[in-house]
């Protein structure tokens, strides 16, 4: 298991805060909380070691195009890349919702 | 599946149409079953009540710690119910998933004491007792059966199997002691699972490959067929939600089937572990170890 932090500029607020998916095989759990502070900070709690880079790619690219501010804790338990941008994008729109 | 696997009569149309209830998330189980509108989740993610264990262990630990409990109406009356995640960590119950467990149903039974009639319904979707955290696991399981006993006796408890997972292990035997026990036929339920018993007691014992073996001995058709199940639905969530509704509306029966010793001391009796009748047989056979059955189910 491995914790990785990490932080990206971001000017969107969300409306409320939102709970998707599970801690399961090839899927995550995000905890999303939208905060006015112009940041989007990001834990992510992995049951994969070593892919500190594709994390990062990955969610630069998210909050690139959605820059919601706020806090996101994510656990994860070996999701792709492709389940982790889907769920990273569901908890937004439940936010927005 | 094989031609001979599928139940005559089958209504094509219905299967079809049907909405699986095991393949939702363990908290749109619980939201499914209540009335609409009514569902309130209480210690939810964001209370962030998950297991001190995992972690140190390598472990990443869930928000809700796998146990979703949500309180609301069945049938418009107050009711809570529990449900356990099947993906997060095999349904496994820690210590906080166990104690979110015990204290619902102890709060409920409190609830029933102040004059608000609280049913319980339990989604036991687990293997038991989570390996990481075994003592306390178990430890939280004998308070479960605990506060299951102190409520049963006040209001039903309603235990569903639904999925292929099944019931095993600690948690089976809250399952033994739900008011009514609701299974389909994809679900199991046993204290030991196939893979335990095999490696404990060897394969001519039990043969843990052998799926036909496993589901003439554990599935939902055969515990519903010996009634040490009551009611077998389909994996559907209307069809669930009315077999819970049902098995509420029987209240509270005067003896629990885990009370009857005498009639399940008459069916051990009835078994000869040297010679075991063939699973289909089973019911034939115990049939006869008890006299005229009156309120077995």
């Amino acid at each position: 298991m491995q914790t990785l932090n990490y932080e990206f500029p971001a000017d969107s607020l969300s409306g409320r805060r939102a709970h998707v998916g599970v801690v399961g095989s090839g899927d995550l759990e995000i905890l999303m909380i939208p905060e006015p502070t112009g940041v989007a900070r990001v834990r992510v709690r992995t049951s994969v070691d070593g892919f500190d880079t594709v994390w990062r790619t990955v969610l630069e690219r998210f909050f690139a195009r959605h820059g919601v501010a706020g806090s996101f804790e994510l656990n994860d338990f070996g999701a792709t890349p492709g389940v982790v941008t889907l769920r990273l994008r569901q908890a937004v729109e439940e936010g927005r919702a | 599946m094989t031609s001979t696997a599928i139940p005559e009569g089958t209504d094509w149309a219905a299967l079809l149409a049907r909405t699986s209830f095991i393949e939702l998330s363990a908290r749109a189980r619980a939201a499914a079953l209540l009335d609409d509108g009514t569902a309130r989740e209480l210690c939810g993610p964001f209370d962030r009540i998950e297991s001190p264990w995992l972690e140190p262990q390598g472990v990443v630990p869930e928000s809700d710690d796998g146990v979703v409990v949500v309180k609301g109406e069945l049938g418009g009356r107050p009711a809570v119910v529990i449900a356990i995640e099947q993906a997060f960590q095999g349904g496994g119950i820690g210590e906080v998933s166990g104690v979110k467990i015990a204290a619902t149903l102890s709060l409920a039974a409190r609830d029933n004491r102040d004059g608000t009639p609280t049913v319980a319904v339990l989604l036991l979707e687990t293997g038991g007792v989570r390996l990481q955290e075994a003592n306390l696991g178990l430890a939280t399981v004998a308070e479960v059966c605990s506060a299951l006993l102190e409520l049963r006796a006040l209001q039903p408890v309603v235990g569903v199997i639904a999925g292929a997972l099944g019931c095993f292990g600690g948690m089976s035997i809250a399952a033994g002691l739900c008011t009514r026990l609701i299974m389909t036929r994809e679900s199991r339920l046993g204290l030991d699972g196939p893979q335990v018993i095999e490696s404990e007691a060897g394969i001519a014992e039990f043969d843990a490959s052998d799926h036909t073996l496993i589901w003439s001995v554990d599935g939902g058709t055969q515990r519903t067929g010996t009634a040490l199940a009551d009611a077998l639905v389909l994996d559907d969530v209307t069809a669930v939600r009315s077999a819970v509704i049902d098995a509420v509306g029987h209240g509270v029966p005067g003896r629990h089937r885990s009370q009857r010793i005498d009639e399940l001391r008459a069916l051990l009796e009835a078994v000869d572990p040297a010679d075991p009748p063939e699973p289909a047989d089973l019911a034939a056979v115990w049939a006869n170890a008890v006299p005229p059955r009156g309120d077995r189910r």
